[in-house]
C-alpha cells in the first residue's frame, strides 16, 4: 500500500472508532428515492459533471439492503409514505436520511390533502436541502455536511443539520 | 369535417326535447340534458351514422356547492371521423347522487368513472365495479367537493411511525 512508502518504518495510532466512521464516510452509498423531480437533479449529482464518486457516493443502490444514506428527492404522498418507511426499515444500520428539496423537507408547494407537509412526519431526517429543485451542488454540500456528522458518529436524526439558502426568519444554517 | 352548428341542428332533430340547454363559448359547443337520459344520448352520438362519437376522450364531475343542482358530470366526446369535439353535461342534486353509467357505451368510462366516484361520491348505476381509485378504500371522504378542507380531515390518512 501507498501508506507504508508514506510512513516507512512510523506508524500512526487512532481510535478504532474514528477509522470506522473515516471509513463509513468515505463510502456512503445512496439509496436513491427519486419520487418525483428531484430526481432529475440527483441524477446529475451522480454522473459526471457533479461526480459524486469524489466522495466515494457513487455507487446508486436500487436495493436498501446495500445502501447507506436515503435520497429522498421528491413529493411524498400520504400514499407513497408507507414505502418510504418500508424501505428505510430494510436498510441496515447505521442509515441516514437527506430530505432533498422543498416537498421532501415541507411539503413545498403541495399545501394539500394528499402530501405529506415534510418527510420528517414518519422518518429521522438528518440534513435537509433547500430548492426547488435544488441544484447538483447543494446535493453535493448536503452529502458533505453528512460527512461530517457521520465523522462525528452521530446517526438517526440526531443534531439536525440545514443546508443551503433560508429565510432570516428561519434559524440560521449551522456554520461548517 | 362537422362544425358546431352542424352537430347540434343533427342532435335537436334525432333528440327533440330532451336537449334542454345549449351554448357555445369560444368555439367550444356545450349540452344540457336530463341525467336520467344520459345513455339514450350516449348511445345515439355514438351510433348515428352522421355523428359517430366513438371516442369518449374525458368523463369528469363537478361541484357547483349550490342549493339544487349542486353536482353534475362532463362527457367530453370526439368523433375520430368527423374530427369534431363537443360536451354532454347533466346536473345532480347533492340528495340524489345516483347517475346512470355509460360504460355500456364507451368502455373507456370506466376508470373515469371511478374517479368520478372516488373524488365526488357520484354513483355510477350499473358501472362493473365502483371502487375508489385514488384514495385508500376505507377513507370516508371525498376530496374534491368544495366541503373538504384543502389540508384535509387531519388523521383520516394514517402515517407510518417514526
Amino acid at each position: 500500500m501507498g501508506l507504508d512508502r508514506a510512513l516507512g518504518d512510523s506508524f500512526l495510532t487512532t481510535k478504532i472508532e474514528d477509522a470506522i466512521n473515516w471509513c463509513r464516510k468515505n463510502s456512503l452509498w445512496p439509496m436513491p428515492m427519486g419520487i418525483s423531480c428531484c430526481a432529475i437533479e440527483m441524477m446529475a449529482f451522480a454522473g459526471p459533471r457533479f461526480d459524486a464518486s469524489r466522495f466515494g457516493s457513487e455507487v446508486l443502490r436500487f436495493s436498501p439492503r446495500q445502501s447507506d444514506v436515503m435520497l429522498v428527492a421528491g413529493t411524498t404522498t400520504y400514499k407513497m409514505a408507507k414505502v418510504v418507511r418500508k424501505i428505510y426499515d430494510q436498510m441496515p444500520d447505521p442509515k441516514w436520511v437527506i430530505a432533498m428539496g422543498a416537498c421532501t423537507s415541507s411539503g413545498g408547494m403541495y399545501r394539500t390533502y394528499s402530501v405529506v407537509q415534510g418527510i420528517d412526519q414518519f422518518l429521522p431526517v438528518d440534513v435537509y436541502v433547500a430548492g426547488c429543485p435544488p441544484r447538483p451542488d447543494n446535493l453535493l454540500n448536503a452529502l458533505m455536511v453528512l460527512q461530517q456528522k457521520v465523522q462525528r458518529g452521530e446517526s438517526r436524526g440526531s443534531a439536525i443539520v440545514r443546508v443551503g439558502e433560508f429565510h432570516p426568519a428561519q434559524p440560521e444554517p449551522v456554520s461548517n | 369535417m362537422m362544425d358546431n352548428q352542424t352537430v347540434l341542428e343533427r342532435l335537436k332533430t334525432r333528440l327533440g326535447d330532451t336537449i334542454l340547454e345549449s351554448h357555445e363559448f369560444r368555439g367550444e359547443l356545450t349540452v344540457v340534458v336530463p341525467k336520467e337520459k344520459i345513455v339514450d344520448v350516449c348511445t345515439l352520438v355514438k351510433n348515428d351514422p352522421e355523428l359517430a362519437y366513438d371516442f369518449l376522450s374525458d368523463l369528469c364531475g363537478f361541484d357547483m356547492y349550490t342549493p339544487s343542482k349542486r353536482f353534475g358530470v362532463v362527457y367530453n366526446v370526439l368523433s375520430l371521423r368527423n374530427r369534431h369535439r363537443f360536451r354532454i353535461k347533466i346536473f345532480t342534486d347533492e340528495e340524489d347522487l345516483k347517475v346512470p353509467t355509460v360504460t355500456g357505451v364507451w368502455r373507456a368510462a370506466d376508470c373515469a368513472e371511478r374517479e368520478t366516484f372516488d373524488m365526488f361520491g357520484i354513483v355510477f348505476e350499473g358501472h362493473p365495479d365502483l371502487r375508489r381509485m385514488y384514495m385508500p378504500e376505507d377513507f370516508e371522504y371525498f376530496p374534491l367537493r368544495k366541503d373538504f378542507p384543502l389540508m384535509g380531515i387531519p388523521g383520516s390518512l394514517p402515517l407510518p411511525k417514526k
